[in-house]
């Protein structure tokens, strides 16, 4: 595990799997339980990113006129490694990973590049759908906007580079591919990704709680749904 | 209690200093791109330091008081009016009811924050009353202001009494805050930063430009980035980068080679390779930038961050205990 810096407000540990693996997802997942277990003062944001894990802290709770500057985060970084060092011995409770089902209808108007990415990749779109919705994905990563995540586990054979020019709008709900991931639009936004489908559910909802439908490393499927399905959920 | 916006300008939004502890689901720290003016103007105003205000962008706002209260605001080169009587940045003045408050075209910079005494009592969605206008959440509605929106205040505090008691008959303070902190954006920008995580994937050529060249600020620049156009840096050769953290401050170079320097609504993630950090006491600077202005960026060590930042803070507490020691 290699530590920088990101800016004066943040530290970045970068765990040595590799960068799409589930086990740099877990091992991510386990170093937020064991710092939040050890109480490491002054954290305030904890950012999962593929093999990474951001620690955003309180700039007031660790550069003080008494700390040389010079070494103002060495005691923060000596908490960090501590509380990571123990977790090693007596792990952290870290909770199981969710599975999510993401109930998903590819008809025709809701999957704008279906047919573009079936004849790119010389399957029929009935192929497509069925390694799509066949395949276990992981979250890797959630970002862009709030709520979209970033799953590995696409079948090769379906990787698609973004589009050259974005959408300027692709509706809540669109199931995409981008280049070798696979994501879902929690909100009307642009982007580039290749729209395959759409489901009825809010990924993402500040009224609710949790706010979000995924936590990095969740496991999820996607299930083909009906067009009338679709309607009834969206209820 | 309520303050009516007559006129919102360009783009004017609720913030707060952000919302804290989301990043891991998407969420952008958000907030007003200057806390320091907010926090300076809630002060004078007698406001929690946090409270929400008003971010304005580049001026032409005009807003209507329906109960008597104390504003104060700081940030860039502004002409402010209440009625014929000009207010300076730092400054607080007590209205009363009927009152209305104009914000002409800055002169420099580009963005103001107003406080008003109470703060802007939005509800507060998750930990904030900052506007998430990617998410299309908290501030007011979830969205940036219009004309005619009606803002509800909170209660005043025993400090904006004060404030009122001691601005007496004329009104508008005789003390000011230091004007490092209330106007910002006079000077040619220089932004201090310190090595981003990508530093040394960069060629020689690129780092030296950075630290030597001047860039000119792009007019597509808005709340998530300020992006600089006119010098390409060479990005770094067949360089595929997983998105990981970005913050505000991060400087990323996307293959066109033009820099963007991220501010407060930025995404949580990013994948272009990170080449430099603003470090944060600059945070306020770069959010005065314009387009077609030159930036200069220099590099410091995270000591020198620091010292900065702890100077910073000391002078703010010494500020803090004068003011009180004023008003009591």
């Amino acid at each position: 595990m290699e530590i920088t810096l990101l800016g004066d407000s943040a530290l970045v540990l970068r765990f040595n799997d590799a960068p799409q693996s589930d086990a740099a997802v877990q091992r991510a997942r386990r170093a937020i339980s064991a710092i939040r277990m050890a109480g490491v003062r002054g954290v305030i944001d904890l950012l999962p990113a593929y093999n990474t894990l951001t620690i955003f802290f309180d700039l007031k709770t660790w550069v003080r006129s008494d700390a040389a500057a010079d070494d103002a985060l060495a005691g923060l970084k000596r908490e960090i490694v501590a509380a990571l060092s123990r977790a090693s011995t007596e792990p952290a409770f870290t909770p199981a990973p969710s599975k999510v089902s993401i109930p998903t209808c590819y008809d025709r108007e809701f999957a704008p590049d279906l047919a573009e990415l079936a004849s790119r990749v010389h399957l029929s779109v009935d192929d497509v759908v069925r390694l799509h919705a066949g395949a276990d994905y992981r979250v890797s990563c959630i970002g862009f906007t709030p709520g979209f995540p970033y799953l590995s586990g696409l079948p090769q054979q379906l990787a698609m580079p973004r589009r050259a020019t974005p959408r300027t709008n692709v509706l809540a709900g669109s199931v995409a591919i981008g280049g070798a991931q696979a994501g879902v639009y929690p909100r009307d936004s642009p982007g580039g990704w290749n729209v395959i489908g759409r489901t009825p559910l809010r990924l993402f909802d500040v009224q609710r709680n949790p706010s979000c439908l995924f936590s990095i490393g969740d496991g999820v499927r996607f299930r083909t749904i009906t067009r009338a399905e679709f309607d009834e959920l969206s209820k | 209690m309520t303050v009516t916006l007559l006129r919102a300008g360009f783009l004017a939004t609720v913030q707060d200093f952000g919302r804290v502890g989301y990043r891991h689901i998407g969420v952008s720290i958000g907030g007003a791109l200057d806390t320091n003016a907010l926090r300076i103007a809630n002060l004078l105003a007698g406001n929690e330091e946090h409270s929400a205000g008003i971010e304005f962008t580049f001026g032409n706002a005009r807003l209507k008081f329906d109960n008597d209260c104390v504003v104060a605001w700081c940030g860039g080169g502004f002409p402010v009016q209440i009625g014929d009587r000009q207010l300076l940045s730092g400054r607080a003045a007590a209205l009363r009811a009927g009152d209305e408050l104009i914000i002409g075209a800055a002169a420099f910079g580009c963005r103001a924050w107003l406080a008003i005494s109470g703060g802007i009592e939005v509800p507060s969605v998750l930990g904030s009353r900052s506007t998430d206008t990617r998410g299309a959440f908290g501030g007011f509605h979830g969205r940036t202001l219009k004309d005619n929106d009606v803002l509800p205040l909170g209660p005043q505090s025993e400090a904006t009494i004060r404030v009122v008691r001691k601005t007496g008959e004329s009104r508008i303070a005789t003390w000011s805050a230091p004007p490092e902190w209330t106007t910002v954006g006079r000077a040619p920008g220089l932004l201090r930063f310190v090595r981003g995580p990508e530093w040394d994937r960069f060629e020689p050529g690129a780092l030296k430009a950075l630290t030597w060249d001047a860039f000119r600020v792009a007019s597509e620049s808005d709340r998530m980035g300020v992006r600089f156009e006119g010098l390409a840096l060479e990005s770094p050769q067949s360089y595929d980068l997983l998105s990981s953290a970005v913050a505000p401050g991060t400087i990323q170079v996307p293959p066109s080679g033009n820099p963007i320097l991220l501010l407060g609504d930025c995404q949580t993630v990013g994948g272009y390779p990170k080449i430099a950090h603003v470090i944060t006491v600059d945070l306020p600077i770069a959010a005065q930038l314009r387009a077609r202005e030159l930036v200069h960026f220099k590099e410091v060590s995270l000591a020198e961050a620091y010292r900065l930042l702890i100077r910073r803070e000391e002078e703010i507490a010494r500020f803090r205990i004068g003011a009180e020691a004023l008003l009591a």
